[in-house]
């Protein structure tokens, strides 16, 4: 007599296992720190901003006074806290920045995808990617030492045949430290940026428009023309608006070049602007408790500036993905 | 006999043709120099403007004479394309130029034994050094990567493994915390760890703000790696009845290995120079500190903000070459996650 052992039907099921219920539990976790963060951010500085936003109201961000009065005992006396100048010159630096790094961003993005040589390509690229790994401060004291001279130069050109346009005025005649220099220092930190969002972009021009193009006789540039930039449009714009985020966060090369002043200034030639990232590096070190509720509160504003921007361009990437297919 | 047809190819250039290419090229230069040397412009910047220009109207008028309006745009277009790629790399030769000649003299067989706990900012550039400012950055590091590896690569296997219902958003914030400024993630820090819990300076505050910023580079650099892996394999391992978390953590991660590492090169890339919230978080200070947990720490950035805002010229070749030292580090980051990724894709 043999028994045979009949094996005991396994048991089929979609359920996943413990191990996988784990491992999806952990991973998810994972994944939604990012979410974690993001509002704890929001959280704590909305927390200690909040004494500041309440007394200071609307007026923290319309007022561009930033003035703290101690009487002798240490305590505090009168303070004031607007941001309307430094806001204006966060903005203003960032615009600056942008109008000056899509054109070259876009030209070496076309460079690089349709005129380049293979060779020379990948030695630029990896250079632009180098360029976008640079430290910050290391762009700042650059900008200052060696970029500042020839700006104003360039600034007093600008303003002698330009002058008449509001925008470039200057009075008093003070061409050091301007806004303008914190933007075209803030530009070239992007360029990187934008240049290889642009470039990345502009390569997934469908190939057989490209060829299409050609064989009907275009030149390079009217392919361009006809096939990559309609194509590529909206992704570059996605690509300056992360320009434009990133430009308006930045905070030791603006604080190195920017001449700081509490003061709405349109005029970007002069030599005084303002910006939020500096302005809570300027104050920092000798802020009381309340002040640094005040640099919270900032750190809050731009915070919410910078997400709103990042917020858009992604969108903007994102709707430019789909219809290119 | 029959004679091989010998393929000609009517797109490539002649002699002819690159003869008078360079022809164009100096006669540009040419005109250029007397330019700038009949007018009032003057500089380097004339110089490259002018040529450019010159350069422009060249060529275009050359298509112009042989094949037309049509040419002579796509001539001038070149040019000016060319000009945006030059423009885009002129700084990066300037940065790159005037750190090394700035930062030379400030290098000495003593900088990377020696601190600054016995000397000044302003001292003769052969007193102190860089020990302090390297070990502080080098231990900031290491916390941030502790922290910051496993909730970026989790965050990379959440989007392309696990693929949840909150995969779109995740992508989203994730593409948002890349945003955040640098000042933000140490007003953070400073808000809800050193004010209420640990009330001083540390190393450790300071990688935490950096864990901030290095998340998103290396969350998205591990996606796009996660994404290159074929899913012939993830669907191999499910076929041998592997469960996904043997799929993912025996063959997927392990494919993928060299592309994470790159990534965690290039979070640490990131991170190495970030200079805004550390002045806020780990106090900058001038002697080595063994500990990670308590007191005030240097580290590069600062240790070149210092010398750069002391003022003597001494200070600022300090500041040049701890800027070097920076760059240096930088450079080595980025060539050894360039040829990982490299190695990947010839594989």
């Amino acid at each position: 007599m043999t028994t045979t052992l009949i094996p005991s039907p396994r048991e089929i099921s979609t359920e996943p296992r413990r191990s996988d219920k784990v491992f999806r539990g952990v991973v998810t976790t994972g994944g939604l720190s990012s979410l974690f963060i993001l509002g704890l951010i929001a959280i704590f500085l909305a927390y200690r901003g909040f004494e500041v936003f309440r007394e200071e109201g609307l007026g923290f961000i319309t007022q561009a006074d930033w003035s703290v009065t101690i009487d002798e005992s240490g305590n505090i006396t009168e303070s004031k806290f607007g941001l309307s100048a430094m806001l204006v010159g966060t903005i203003l630096c960032a615009l600056i920045a942008v109008v000056i790094a899509v054109p070259i961003s876009v030209l070496s993005a076309l460079f690089l995808n349709f005129y380049a040589p293979q060779w020379l390509k990948k030695i630029l690229v990896a250079v632009i990617d180098l360029m976008a790994a640079f430290p910050s401060i290391l762009f700042g004291i650059w900008g200052f030492l060696v970029l500042m001279p020839s700006v104003e130069y360039w600034a007093r050109l600008i303003n002698k045949y330009l002058g008449w346009i509001p925008l470039f005025e200057v009075n008093p005649f003070y061409f050091t430290r301007s806004p303008f220099i914190a933007g075209v220092v803030l530009a070239i930190m992007i360029i990187p940026i934008i240049t290889s969002v642009s470039r990345e972009i502009f390569a997934q021009a469908p190939l057989d428009r490209i060829q299409a193009a050609f064989a009907l006789g275009a030149t390079r540039w009217t392919m361009i023309k006809a096939v990559v930039i309609p194509h590529g449009r909206s992704g570059v714009v996605g690509g300056a608006m992360l320009g434009l985020g990133r430009a308006m966060g930045e905070t030791v090369a603006v604080f190195t070049v920017l001449n700081i002043v509490f003061q709405v200034n349109w005029h970007i030639l002069l030599g005084a602007g303002g910006n939020v990232a500096s302005l809570i590096i300027l104050k920092f070190s000798e802020a009381g408790d309340y002040e640094i509720k005040a640099l919270m509160a900032a750190g809050l504003v731009l915070f919410l500036l910078t997400l709103a921007v990042n917020a858009i361009a992604d969108a903007i990437v994102k709707s430019t993905g789909k219809s290119g297919k | 006999m029959s004679t091989a047809a010998v393929p000609t190819k009517p797109w490539a250039k002649s002699p002819q043709d690159r003869i008078l290419g360079l022809t164009f090229f100096l006669a540009a230069i040419l005109f250029s120099y007397f330019f700038v040397a009949a007018t009032e412009l003057k500089g380097k910047l004339a110089y490259a403007f002018i040529f450019f220009v010159a350069y422009a109207v060249i060529t275009s008028t050359h298509s112009f004479i042989i094949r037309g309006p049509q040419a002579a745009k796509d001539s001038f277009v070149s040019t000016l394309v060319a000009l945006g790629a030059v423009a885009t790399v002129i700084p990066i030769a300037s940065i790159l130029f005037t750190v090394v000649k700035n930062g030379a003299p400030g290098l000495h067989p003593g900088i990377l034994s020696n601190d600054m706990s016995m000397a000044a900012a302003t001292d003769p550039i052969a007193s102190g050094g860089v020990l302090h400012a390297i070990t502080g950055t080098l231990t900031m590091v290491v916390l941030a990567l502790i922290m910051s590896v496993p909730i970026g690569i989790l965050t990379a296997l959440y989007l392309t493994e696990v693929k949840g219902k909150f995969a779109g958003p995740v992508r989203f914030l994730v593409q948002a915390m890349s945003g955040v400024p640098s000042i933000v993630a140490g007003l953070f820090i400073l808000s809800a760890v050193l004010y209420p819990i640990t009330k001083g300076y540390s190393a450790l505050m300071g990688a935490m703000a950096l864990t901030i910023l290095m998340i998103p580079t290396i969350a998205r650099t591990s996606e796009e790696v996660l994404l290159l892996i074929p899913n012939d394999l993830r669907e191999a391992g499910t076929a041998l009845g592997g469960t996904q978390w043997r799929t993912v953590a025996m063959i997927v991660v392990p494919a993928a290995r060299s592309g994470l590492v790159t990534a965690i090169i290039l979070g640490v890339a990131r991170i190495a120079g970030e200079t805004a919230p550390l002045l806020l978080l780990t106090g900058g200070g001038d002697k080595v500190n063994p500990n990670p947990f308590s007191g005030s720490v240097g580290s590069l950035p600062y240790y070149i903000w210092k010398g750069f805002n002391s003022g003597s010229s001494d200070a600022l070749t300090r500041a040049w070459a701890g800027l070097l030292v920076l760059m240096i580090v930088v450079l080595i980051l980025f060539v050894a996650a360039r040829a990982l990724s490299n190695r990947k894709m010839s594989k």
